[in-house]
């Protein structure tokens, strides 16, 4: 049993991770493709239409290994998890049913219109058809954080006596408190991903001196674009977030930031450190005192709970983990907006295509994003943990029953080679298309 | 409201056969019958536009399962375990096949992608029939033993994929025996029938007149294998044609069924390129609806007579869910019908100039 869940929550944390790699980048690329085009419409400048078709080659390969990574997400709440589903599937059913049917339709049939109808619909309405597809994008995460947010903070449901969740409420689901701070917040990270991809490309174009027209183009939307998502990412989207797990999963927060025992008189906040579960408390930290209790409370002397407070059985079972990828994401996030800044501040003096050392910087910045977005998804989902449905149905009641752990076994191992094949042939493929660059694209 | 869901959940799935149908089919006499680079070319591109939309009826169709009928999803996905991972896999690399093929311009990254793609349509087509033929005969529910007790739930059940007798009549099924593979096979021969009926519609290629001679040829072996499935039903279900019995407007699927089936026969005649996929479509839904309302209301029997079988009404989800349901649902599927209307219009014709794996 013990084994089983074990790999059933392998399966899904190594599935959704790879998974979450592409739509990141589809739904930030996505609106920046509008962009491009929208500027054509308006500019009649042709530059515009090249760099909308260059980067709508990559969503493409992007979008299809999105889609059949995501297939299988569907599918293993049935297989791996069919407790879970037999419980909940009349609550979280609803708006996964209705992502299939509002979003992926209207992704994948006017994906097919924006990549192949440019010549039968005429600029304009190939304008259109790539909205849309942003637009099917952004739902399809709206949808899914709905059904997260649901999870951390169930709404609008009863319980039976035989332990099913029974949807009273539809329009709960979407009033969720939880709903919109992690909406955008992920948002803007996906938008930060797409706009840091798109500006490393810019700058290797630029250093490496071909395409360097592109280049600048690439750069200087990739890096407005940066400014103002990683802006929006921290402040105000991040800070509500947070401010739901003070309020909703007070046990999590704790874990997050390290908090072993409530402290009197104001908590501090800890840049850097190392959570020691068995003598409960940090190891090598470095922290600034009661800066947490007024990021958290507009209060410098404001009281923390510490996980002492708590029972021990609702820790959340990976407290490391859990603190870690909080942490990389919070560090992450702030070089991003510090690197920012001092792109765009470089862009306004004209002086950023000459700044070399930015460009390095980045160029080599492709991974990070991805990393902050993945740690990021870890801290909302490790800090649910040992809960499904927080507070509601513990993890270890939601496996499936009959599935030994020998066939999840099997199929995790099936997935990793799967995967690693699509991921060299991914990286593989778009690297021939960057260095073939955006003029070759037009025949 | 169970009956509503049940009705479009059916029709949802038959309308993602037809549609992936022709996809899948299109694999299959990729695989088998085209040479040239240019028959390779005709094949997807007439698929090309259309085969990622396709395919999320299939995605629509889980999340339908899922909302309208949550304890059938858990049991039957967790039940089908091994054979559901292997579909996942085998959708991956049609689906990467077909994305990849045009990326690179080498000969042997080119043959590589061409069989992923037909091959996993292939094993697909095959893999669905032999789905069908696990719903119809039912399962071990409970996975009750030989003393007659239920080991876990009464909804729940694990198949492996084969016994070692290969029997659909075994105390211990596995999800491939001699029935399961008919109707794998069944499956195979009709799409492959589908597939090019859909070819010949969407293209002027140089195959189209061996593709007739194909689809001729093939009905009659698909003629062969219906008699034969229709003569060993009885085998698996004790009294198939109760339902059609007690309400006889049900018999407007066979013969749909067999209309579709009669009007392939007359292909090499049809002067519209596009009549033959109407009666593979035909036929297709036919067989479909025919199958599903032979064991209605069950959607999994069960084969031991210790726990019930799974009807619509024990496994769907609660009426104020089912009912909020239909208000989103027809609001979408209005939608979704726009859209594929759309994507039809601009793409009408002949696609043989539209040059997919170029983009």
């Amino acid at each position: 049993m013990e084994d089983m869940l074990f790999y059933d929550r392998m399966q899904f944390a190594f599935t959704i991770t790879f998974h979450y790699l592409f739509p990141q980048l589809t739904m930030g690329l996505s609106l920046m493709i509008v962009y491009f085009k929208w500027c054509f419409l308006k500019t009649d400048n042709l530059q515009y239409n090249d760099a909308a078709k260059f980067w709508m080659r990559i969503f493409a390969i992007n979008f299809a290994m999105g889609v059949v990574t995501g297939i299988p997400m569907e599918f293993q709440f049935g297989t791996n998890w069919a407790k879970f589903s037999e419980l909940t599937g009349g609550i979280i059913g609803q708006t996964l049913a209705m992502e299939g049917m509002f979003s992926f339709f209207l992704e994948s049939s006017f994906l097919g219109l924006f990549l192949f109808g440019e010549k039968l619909l005429g600029h304009k309405w190939h304008f259109v058809t790539g909205f849309l597809v942003f637009l099917g994008s952004w739902a399809s995460g709206f949808l899914i954080i709905a059904t997260h947010s649901w999870m951390q903070y169930p709404v609008g449901y009863e319980i039976l006596e035989n332990g099913k969740f029974v949807l009273n409420n539809f329009s709960a689901l979407f009033s969720n408190p939880w709903l919109l701070p992690s909406y955008f917040h992920n948002q803007a990270a996906s938008l930060i991903t797409a706009s840091f991809f798109v500006s490393a490309v810019g700058a290797f174009y630029i250093l490496n001196k071909k395409h360097v027209e592109f280049g600048k183009l690439f750069l200087k939307t990739g890096v407005i674009f940066g400014l103002f998502s990683s802006i929006i990412v921290a402040f105000p989207t991040g800070d509500l977030v947070a401010k739901n797990v003070v309020k909703h999963q007070p046990v999590t927060f704790a874990a997050m930031e390290g908090i072993f025992q409530t402290e009197e008189g104001g908590a501090e906040i800890v840049l850097i450190g190392q959570p020691n579960i068995l003598e409960k408390k940090l190891d090598n930290k470095i922290a600034v005192p009661n800066i947490l209790s007024f990021l958290t409370y507009q209060n410098w002397n404001a009281e923390i709970k510490g996980l002492n407070e708590f029972d021990s059985k609702d820790y959340p079972t990976n407290i490391p983990g859990l603190y870690y990828a909080y942490h990389i994401m919070v560090g992450l996030g702030t070089i991003f907006i510090g690197l920012m800044i001092i792109a765009t501040f470089q862009l306004y003096r004209k002086k950023l295509y000459e700044t070399h050392w930015i460009l390095w910087c980045l160029m080599f910045m492709i991974p990070f994003p991805y990393i902050a977005n993945t740690t990021g998804w870890y801290t909302a989902e490790l800090g649910r943990q040992p809960w499904l449905v927080y507070n509601l149905l513990r993890t270890s009641e939601g496996a499936s029953p009959t599935v030994s752990s020998g066939n999840t076994l099997f199929t995790l191992l099936g997935f990793v080679g799967l995967y690693l094949l699509l991921g060299i042939l991914f990286l593989m493929l778009v690297g021939k298309i960057v260095n073939k660059g955006p003029q070759l694209i037009k025949h | 409201m169970e009956l509503f869901w049940y009705m479009v959940l059916m029709t949802m799935l038959a309308i993602y056969i037809i549609l992936d149908g022709y996809d899948f089919g299109a694999g299959i006499i990729h695989l088998f019958f085209a040479k040239k680079e240019a028959d390779k070319k005709a094949i997807t591109n007439a698929i090309g536009p259309f085969w990622d939309a396709n395919e999320v009826w299939l995605i629509a169709v889980g999340g339908v399962l899922f909302f309208a009928f949550p304890t059938l999803y858990a049991s039957s996905f967790s039940g089908f375990y091994l054979p559901l991972m292997m579909i996942l896999w085998l959708l991956i690399f049609r689906a990467i096949g077909l994305e990849l093929r045009g990326q690179i311009h080498n000969r042997l990254w080119e043959k590589i992608w061409d069989k992923a793609f037909g091959v996993a349509s292939l094993l697909l087509a095959l893999f669905f029939g032999i789905a069908l033929g696990n719903v119809v005969r039912g399962v071990n529910l409970g996975m009750v033993n030989e003393t007659g007790v239920s080991t876990h739930e009464a909804h729940y059940f694990f198949l492996p994929l084969w016994n070692d007798s290969f029997s659909p009549e075994a105390n211990h099924l596995g999800i491939i025996d001699w029935f399961t593979i008919l109707l794998g096979i069944i499956a195979v021969i009709t799409l492959t029938i589908h597939g090019a009926n859909w070819i010949l519609y969407k293209t002027n290629s140089d195959l189209n007149p061996k593709l007739k001679q194909v689809v001729f040829k093939l009905n009659f072996v698909l003629l062969f294998f219906v008699i034969v499935s229709i003569s060993i039903w009885h085998l698996i279900e004790s009294n198939p044609f109760e339902n059609f019995i007690n309400y006889p407007w049900l018999a407007i699927f066979p013969i749909v069924t067999l209309v579709g089936l009669f009007g392939l026969f007359k292909v090499k005649s049809f002067k519209k390129d596009g009549t033959p996929f109407v009666f593979s479509s035909l036929f297709l839904a036919g067989g479909f609806f025919t199958t599903v309302s032979s064991i209605f209301p069950n959607l999994l029997p069960s084969t031991n007579g210790v726990n019930p079988s799974l009807t619509i009404y024990n496994v769907a989800a609660e009426d104020y869910g089912l009912t909020v349901g239909v208000y989103w649902f027809v609001i979408a599927i209005v939608l979704v019908a726009v859209y594929f209307t759309i994507q039809y219009k601009v793409f009408k014709g002949k696609m043989d100039n539209i040059g997919y794996g170029d983009h």
